[in-house]
């Protein structure tokens, strides 16, 4: 894999699913997700802040795990289950994260919401019922510039009461 | 992709031969003609605004304001829902579109609830009057005129009425906004000044809300920006040919100015890297020296305000007190960090240029882009989308500029999209300062000499709210080492730190409560008032002074808003510092966005935060050694505090701005509160050095 090097071209591309839809990403294999996402795929509510791993805007799920895209090449994602801001809503029916955003206008500029978003619902699939502690921390790699992070948090914590409320209602 | 252009940029054209309705379609326009107004609009004020009423029930309002997080497109089209009688999510707001907005200095310093909110509340109001007016000669002229209710106009006594949409259909009617609209007072508001949602979050949290990096356009290229490795480096020499070897790369070189088009930004960074260039350096001041250097190095204004005011004999008063200080006080060069870097997408049509760009300053970049390239200004259209935040970083138009140039030799759209670290390195800072102050009381408590000079601060927030008989204040400015510019409440905050925690040190010389001694020395009732409201708020009952937990007050008088901050804090064994509680109370005359003002005081609050205990910007010959987020520390969710926030809604005042006042007193907070922990006097911004509080 390593052989190949930067620039090289991933001869019959990468092939992954992005929520849930295969695709095949083409092009140099040292690439990193966030580029393909945001420009072969044209998905573009991930963001990119940092390059670095230090923001959190460019965070999706890979595999089920909450990963900054912008650290991730290509060529390690063979056969993935990518999920991004775009894949979280079902049709138009908001998951209970974004709907949670909305009421609690958790946001102000809202270029870092769809990175929280996506922590948001990864925290709820593993801890329907999580603590101020637990949601801070899970947080933590995120950026919120404009300073929403007090609503922030109060979104995850009433998105956690709406999943409940869902769970308990039944599908 | 683009919307549609009038003939010549409406703020250039005279008002009565704006091609209006070729451009939106029949209906009525309402719009503000500032006095005297021959050729271009100009100037503060008086502002202008237009809005259109179209036949399929459309309200586009306009205005030269933008929105990049701040929240002024829900407040100001809260403003217009109200006064034209219909609810939120009917008005479109058309922001900062040069083509098609009035003209307007730019989105800072507070102005869009000063400059922006009248002239639109103007428009809306006369709308209003028009269509009750288009309604009752519909109605044969007589009678008690209708009433507008929810976008419809009834006539008296009615539950139904005829629709807006119904009574502009098949005009072309311009209606200017006459010398009293009748404006609907704050007390009456029944929409503004009320709760309310961002008619469009559900597009932020879906991930479709378009940002100005999320743009893409057909056939659309990317660039990359030829950089100097360090300030005030001179291109010499530059070979682009291995760059153009590489398949679909565009090499472009315009005097200083060099850089790459290339299919995808990873093939544009990788042409980047390929382009051979020599620089000529020179030698450029150190971070060790930078205070020296800038008294030792004035500079006249270009643009920056100096000022000056003295009354009485301060120094006569000075030279014979006995509780006198005489200390300076620092802040750091600090980065906005936006969290979207810069970017621009440019297209050209023709001759005509149109440039997408997150920037707080349309006209002014359109203005620049024009002039560089030797452009008429009516062939250059700017739109600002949807920018993610930008906190004064964003003016100017260099980003356009590169985008242009880059987009004019490619013969393609081009998008430039900074990378974090240029936007450290190439873009420009909160200037360093010194604040030199003096200043002595008397026996009894009151403030008896004040002398306060800064260097290269900037002049706002200059003037004190604290009564003195004797006192003289004044600024200079500095050449810079680093490049500098606006930031968020810019010279303002770093007045305020120096004079609140003066104010501190006095009334500790005093042995007077610091809440008591500000009482005793503030005279405006409106900032007193805030000043109670947050003291009683935070419980307070003068110095903590036990080890480890302190809390501190500042207070703030800027752009007619009034705030006071109480800071809890604490101090750790191993001198970390952690702000637990920011008790703030913000007036800013009549509410008109209660949900954003909220916001806009609680991210002022967490903003400050970073600048007050750890932002600062190190270099070294003319390179910034931090340029990165995980080298650059901003604030965290492990940051935030306990967040308390008192806004108080003065109806009989007319609203100023929110977004920037209840940022000034936080930093002078924390630091009093840090005293009052550990008996440590901070003077300096960052308060703590590498994470810890210094031993003095
Ligand atoms: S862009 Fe990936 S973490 Fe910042
Ligand atoms: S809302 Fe602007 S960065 Fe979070």
């Amino acid at each position: 894999m390593a052989g190949k090097g930067a620039g090289g071209r991933a001869a019959r591309g990468v092939r992954l699913t992005v929520n849930g839809e295969p695709v095949t990403v083409s092009g140099s294999p040292e690439r990193h997700l966030l580029e393909a996402l945001r420009v072969d795929l044209g998905r573009t509510g991930t963001k990119y802040g940092c390059g670095e791993g230090e923001c959190g805007a460019c965070t999706v799920l890979v595999d089920g795990t909450p990963t900054p895209a912008c650290q991730v090449p290509i060529r390690e994602l063979q056969g993935a289950d990518v999920r991004t801001i775009e894949g979280m809503a079902t049709g138009d029916r908001l998951n209970p994260a974004q709907q949670a955003f909305v009421e609690t206008g958790a946001f102000q500029c809202g270029f870092c919401t769809p990175g929280m978003v996506v922590r948001a619902t990864a925290l709820l699939d593993r801890n329907p019922d999580p603590s101020e502690a637990d949601i801070r921390e899970a947080l933590e790699p995120h950026l919120c510039r404009c300073g929403a992070n007090a609503r922030i948090v109060r979104a995850v914590r009433r998105a956690s009461e709406i999943a409940r409320g869902d769970r308990m209602r039944g599908p | 992709m683009l919307p549609p252009r009038p003939k010549r940029p409406w703020d250039r054209t005279p008002p009565s031969e704006r091609d209006y309705f070729d451009v939106l379609g029949e209906g009525l326009v309402v719009h503000r003609v500032p006095l005297r107004s021959k050729g271009p609009e100009r100037g503060f004020s008086p502002p202008s605004a237009w809005i259109h009423i179209a036949p399929d029930g459309r309200i586009r309002a306009f205005t030269g304001k933008v929105e990049v997080g701040q929240g002024t497109r829900t407040a100001l089209s809260l403003a217009v829902a109200e006064e034209l009688r219909v609810p939120l999510e009917r008005v479109e707001l058309v922001m900062g579109d040069t083509d098609l907005c009035p003209w307007d200095m730019g989105t800072f310093g507070s102005r869009s609830m000063p400059d922006a909110l009248p002239a639109l509340r103007e428009v809306a109001a006369t709308a209003r009057a028009a269509l009750i007016e288009r309604a009752s000669m519909a109605a044969g002229g007589s009678g008690t005129p209708g009433e507008a209710v929810d976008g419809e106009v009834r006539p008296p006594g009615r539950s139904r009425g005829t629709p807006y949409a119904e009574l502009v259909r098949g005009r072309r009617e311009v209606v200017p906004v006459g010398p009293t609209p009748p404006l609907t007072r704050a007390e009456d508001w029944r929409v503004a000044g009320h709760p309310a949602l961002d008619p469009h979050a559900r597009d932020v949290v879906t991930g479709r809300r378009t940002f100005v990096s999320d743009l893409r356009l057909p056939a659309m290229h990317w660039g990359a920006i030829l950089r100097p490795p360090r300030i005030g480096a001179r291109l010499v020499r530059v070979d682009g040919a291995r760059a153009e070897a590489r398949p679909g790369v565009r090499f472009v070189r315009e005097g200083e100015f060099a850089g790459v088009v290339a299919p995808s930004p990873f093939e544009a960074r990788a042409a980047l890297a390929d382009v051979e260039a020599e620089w000529e350096e020179s030698p450029q001041p150190r971070e060790d020296e930078a205070e020296a250097f800038l008294r030792a190095h004035p500079r006249n204004g270009d643009g920056w305000e100096v000022r000056s005011d003295s009354d009485g004999d301060p120094d006569g008063i000075l030279a014979h007190a006995d509780r006198s200080i005489e200390v300076t006080y620092r802040t750091a060069y600090i980065a906005h960090v936006p969290l979207e870097t810069r970017t621009a997408v440019a297209e050209w049509t023709g001759p005509r240029l149109t440039v997408w760009v997150g920037t707080q300053t349309p006209f002014r970049a359109r203005d620049h882009v024009a002039e560089a390239l030797g452009l008429a200004v009516e062939d250059v259209r700017v739109i600002v989308p949807y920018t993610g935040s930008g906190f004064g970083g964003k003016h100017g138009g260099d980003v356009s500029l590169a985008a242009a140039r880059l987009a004019r030799a490619a013969g393609a759209p081009v998008a430039v999209t900074f990378s974090r670290e240029e936007e450290f390195r190439f873009g420009y800072f909160r200037p360093m300062a010194l604040i030199d102050v003096r200043a002595a009381v008397n026996r009894d408590g009151r403030l008896a000499a004040w002398v306060f000079h800064n260097v290269n601060a900037g002049s706002a927030g200059l003037g004190s709210p604290y009564r003195v008989r004797d006192y003289r204040i004044d600024n200079e400015l500095s050449v810079s080492p680093l490049p500098q510019g606006a930031y968020r409440s810019l010279a303002a905050n770093t007045n305020n730190f120096a004079r609140e925690v003066a104010i501190d040190e006095l009334a500790g010389l005093a042995e007077i409560d610091p809440l008591a001694f500000r009482e005793r020395n503030l005279e405006d009732e409106r900032l007193l008032a805030v000043l109670r409201s947050a003291a009683e708020r935070a419980g307070w009952s003068g110095w903590v002074r036990s080890a480890g937990r302190g809390h501190g007050l500042a207070v703030g008088l800027e752009k007619e808003g009034r705030v006071a901050t109480v800071a809890e804090v604490s101090v750790g064994a191993d001198r970390s510092v952690h702000v637990d509680r920011l008790v703030t109370a913000f007036e800013a005359g009549a509410i008109v966005h209660p949900e954003n003002l909220r916001n806009q005081v609680e991210g002022a609050a967490m903003m400050a935060i970073g600048g007050a205990l750890f932002e600062s910007i190190h270099f070294r010959d003319g390179r910034i050694l931090n340029p990165r987020l995980s080298q650059y520390r901003v604030p965290r969710f492990s940051d935030l505090p306990e967040l308390d926030t008192i806004l108080i809604d003065r109806k009989d005042l007319p609203p100023v701005g929110g977004g920037e006042t209840p940022m000034i007193a936080v930093a002078p907070a924390i630091a009093n509160a840090i005293f009052d922990a550990s008996g440590i006097r901070r003077r300096a911004l960052p308060l703590l050095v590498d994470g810890k509080l210094p031993r003095r």
